[in-house]
């Protein structure tokens, strides 16, 4: 049998075999994920552990990956310090560390990489990680995704001022960087969520102003809610928010729908949890809506599993795609048309309803005729189209603050349910990382031969006019076949 | 007479400016996608619109400057481009195109290494010199593809997005109507710019056009500063700075790919991100620090010579861009338009884009050129 012919610009055998492997990974090293670490280091596979916290002071300032509405102290600055609290905060550690588990802290998972349709050219199923310094990728044959739960945002009057942040940003300020920069705050959601934050924060020796729900009654566990009224928390039910009224350092005071006003540095958003999938999602692994479970949750699949919040919230009876929409009503009713919905590109509720351009181009009249009503008329409402047009979603933080609320604004609007409206796409790199730290300084010699700006092909780029003549020959000596450049 | 009734099957750059063309020349138009408006490679691609080698060319370059005032909307089309050199390699080949196109007649001026770190603030030390094309840019695919279908239906055309064609009536040896999982729709005449799609189609149709497909990537930064020039492109990377400054950048191995019908279901991206990010931060050190925020990948349609199809057969018109069909699309739905109503190209000759250069090409094509699937 003759050898398979190989088109030298392809990228056939130019990815090299990850250096390090192991038998299992699991990314979040929260208690979930420690404990399938411990677990699989027990039943004597390798194991590697990683938890991109702490992570930067600058992904702490783009709102990577929670909400933390810069209410992080400058504590955060120092990586060295940080690394230590964090361990320090997260002890169930000790027993991974017993178990054998290689532990990796400050290191983020950016990407999930394997075979599938239409990739055939990877050396088997590796995982791209990061530090502060470098990216590198590592090998597998079990990854357990243990990432937890993102912060639900939903946008208001004021929503984007310094000291609006999300649950999940303040536990992990508050519990594991001790980094909390905040001192009265006020909580929106009594759910089970907003009840323990609540608790987290009195316990802490924070001001808890008020919890405010939006239905007409507490939402949460009765036994929370004895713990919150036994703490002396006050819930104001039946009111939201319209405005956060603020100064150069955010959040200054909070302005309700009954008209009163609550003094505060801090909001912090505890109306829902998202599980945190990108990793899977960005591999186009197999998912499922479920609105008891807070959202769409990763299908397990031989290879890669979820486990913690990552794998779905749990399911207590609570509707929460229903209670999302109660407040989402609520708080859209406070916004105009000129409230910030997407903080990175700046574009408002009436530019995503309007599917108008940022600022920076002009918006012709035929353009302003347009609008999403005009775009149904054409397909159903699709997340990605309206980001490819408005630029919502597209910034900085890939729609981390407002990804879910377009969702919600889109089904609404366009009358489909949340759980048939396509979700949009995550993709690899799931976490910002500088160019020159996800740059690949080592790669292989193959990579570095081969590598052709354009598929490599000598005739495609010859100009028409000299086919056939001396120069077509020419142009092939001199650039060498192709824009090899 | 009644209007000509027009099927276009794809809505991609070509299909799209070929329907918007049709509809501007008083056809009743149809467009028929599988999908959305520019869902494939038209909306992926990198916006390069300098195609200097093409029959088109001229035709390319006399429209973009208008594309946003013809259309209606923006396209978000940037005049020009910068080549720069890291290596004295690139330096050597750049100065090669400069002389190539000169000698044809397109301005190209030669940059020394100060003249580009002028143009280009993020370039660095590294810099050995570049060239300035004083001709092609780039414009948004999103927004372009966009811009076409809007200024279609504004002139009457309609687009049937989720609707696949699944085959075609004839009488006579002439295609008389186009079917679809929406329905079937009645024609004079059928375009067929279905991407890499576009060989198992006209095969329904008894037409041989050899093609492959290939998968190709790109990264996106945060916002650079702005420059005074967002087309630079140079160390093995084609891209742009986007009117909003992130900059968009692709280049490097592809991968041959094989697919149903209906093409892929996702597009995955591969770790050729670092490699694609190691390029760029040293074409522009002064950009290594901005953060890569996303990565895609695209399926690029390819002839065995890697030029592009625009051919008629019967009421038959067909076109594959070989992965230079964002830019030209202005020139290529010009092009198809003519093609369909008058049987020849009115402002160029496009017979080095006809079909019968394959004509008796082996059955091993893709084998003899190593493109075959992994
Ligand atoms: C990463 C990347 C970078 C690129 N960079 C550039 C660049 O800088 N400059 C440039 O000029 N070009 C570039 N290209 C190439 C360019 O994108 C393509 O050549 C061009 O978009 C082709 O347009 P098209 O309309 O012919 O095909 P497509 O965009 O593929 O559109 C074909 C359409 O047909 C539809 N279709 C297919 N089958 C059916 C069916 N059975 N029924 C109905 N509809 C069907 C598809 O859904 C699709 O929408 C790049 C491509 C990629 C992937």
């Amino acid at each position: 049998m003759t050898a398979r012919k190989i088109d030298p610009h392809a990228i056939d055998g130019k990815f090299p075999a990850p250096t390090t492997r192991y038998a299992v990974v699991v990314i979040g090293a929260g208690e979930a994920g420690c404990a399938a670490a411990v677990a699989a280091a027990q039943g004597g596979a390798s194991v590697l552990l990683v938890d991109e916290n702490p992570v930067s002071g600058s992904a702490i300032g783009n709102d990577v990956p929670w909400f933390f509405g810069a209410r992080a102290t400058t504590a955060v600055g120092n990586s060295g310090r940080m690394i230590e609290t964090v361990f320090t905060n997260m002890p169930w550690l000790e027993a991974a560390i017993e178990a054998g588990v290689e532990l990796q802290l400050g290191v983020c998972a950016w990407g999930v990489y394997r075979n599938g349709p239409l990739v055939g050219s990877l050396p088997g199923q590796v995982v791209g990680l990061a530090d502060a310094e470098r990216s590198w990728l590592v090998g597998f044959d079990r990854l357990v995704l243990a990432t937890g739960a993102r912060d639900l945002a939903l946008p208001f009057p004021g929503w984007n001022q310094p000291g609006v942040m999300g649950a999940a940003a303040l536990r992990m300020l508050v519990e594991r960087y001790e980094a909390f920069a905040g001192r009265r705050l006020v909580i929106l959601g009594s759910h089970d969520l907003g009840l323990e934050t609540a608790l987290l924060a009195h316990a802490k020796g924070l001001e808890v102003v008020a919890v405010l729900e939006v239905r007409g009654a507490p939402q949460g566990d009765p036994a929370l809610l004895d713990q919150v009224k036994a703490a002396g928390i006050a819930i104001q039910c039946g009111v939201h928010p319209v405005e956060v009224q603020g100064g150069i350092d955010g959040v200054e005071r909070l302005v309700l729908s009954d008209g009163s006003t609550l003094t505060c540095d801090s909001v912090v958003l505890a109306i829902g949890l998202v599980p945190m999938i990108e990793l899977h999602d960005a591999l186009n692994g197999a998912r499922t809506f479920d609105p008891m479970r807070g959202g769409h949750i990763p299908q397990p699949d031989g290879a890669i599993s979820a486990v913690g919040l990552c794998a779905g919230l749990p399911d207590t009876g609570f509707d929460h795609a229903a209670y999302r929409f109660d407040w989402l009503g609520a708080l859209g009713g406070a916004c105009g048309g000129d409230t910030i919905v997407c903080q990175c590109e700046e574009m408002t509720l009436a530019d995503l309803t309007g599917v108008q351009p940022p600022r920076y181009l002009d918006r012709p009249p035929a353009l302003q005729q347009r609008s999403l009503k005009t775009l149904l008329a054409d397909g159903p409402a699709n997340q990605d189209q309206i980001k490819r047009l408005t630029r919502t979603g597209m910034g900085q933080c890939q729609g981390r603050r407002c990804r879910d609320a377009v969702a919600m604004i889109l089904a609404v609007e366009s009358g489909t349910e949340l759980s048939a409206l396509p979700l949009a796409t995550h993709r690899a790199p799931v976490r910002p990382l500088p160019l020159r730290i996800i740059a690949d300084w080592e790669e292989s010699e193959e990579m570095r031969t081969g590598w052709d700006v354009w598929m490599g092909i000598p005739t495609q780029w010859v100009p028409y006019a000299d086919i056939g003549t001396p120069y077509e020959e020419e142009n092939r000596r001199v650039l060498g076949g192709a824009m090899a450049l | 007479m009644s209007a000509q009734r027009i099927v276009v099957v794809g809505a991609g750059a070509s299909g799209l400016s070929a329907a918007w063309w049709l509809a501007r020349a008083g056809a009743s138009v149809t467009v028929l996608d599988k999908g959305l408006v520019g869902w494939e490679a038209s909306g992926r691609n990198g916006g390069g619109c300098s195609h200097y080698q093409s029959p088109l060319f001229k035709e390319e370059q006399r429209l973009w400057p208008q594309m946003d005032e013809l259309l209606g909307y923006p396209t978000e089309f940037s005049p020009e481009r910068i080549v720069m050199a890291v290596t004295p390699r690139q330096l050597e080949q750049y100065h090669y195109i400069a002389q190539m196109n000169n000698r044809l007649g397109h301005r190209v001026d030669l940059l020394d290494a100060s003249q580009v770190r002028e143009a280009v603030p993020l370039a660095g030390d590294n810099c050995l010199g570049g060239i300035h094309y004083r001709f092609g840019g780039h414009a948004n695919p999103h927004r372009t593809v966009q811009a076409y279908a809007w200024a279609l239906q504004d002139l009457g055309g309609r687009i049937v997005q989720h609707s696949p064609v699944t085959g075609f009536q004839t009488a006579g040896g002439k295609v008389t109507a186009v079917e679809s999982t929406s329905g079937t729709y009645e024609c004079d005449a059928v375009a067929i710019a279905a991407g890499p799609q576009t060989g198992a189609l006209a095969v329904q149709l008894g037409i041989d056009l050899p093609l492959a497909a290939a998968r190709a990537e790109m990264i996106v930064t945060e916002p650079a500063p702005m420059m005074k020039l967002g087309g630079v492109d140079g160390n093995g990377l084609y891209g742009r700075q986007t009117l909003r400054g992130n900059l968009a950048y692709g280049g490097g191995p592809h991968e041959w790919v094989e697919f149903g019908e209906l093409g892929p279901a996702t597009k995955p991206s591969t770790p050729l991100t670092r490699n694609l990010a190691r390029r760029l931060a040293e074409l522009l050190p002064g950009a290594a620090h901005l953060n890569v925020i996303r990565s895609w990948a695209g399926v690029i349609e390819m002839t065995p010579d890697g030029r592009p199809v625009i051919d008629r057969r019967e009421n038959v018109t067909l076109c594959t861009m070989s992965g230079v069909g964002f830019g030209l699309s202005p020139a290529s739905g010009h092009a198809i338009s003519d093609l369909v109503l008058n049987g020849r190209c009115s402002f160029t000759d496009i017979d080095k884009l006809g079909l019968s250069r394959f004509d008796g090409i082996e059955a091993d094509w893709r084998e003899q050129r190593g493109w075959l699937a992994l």
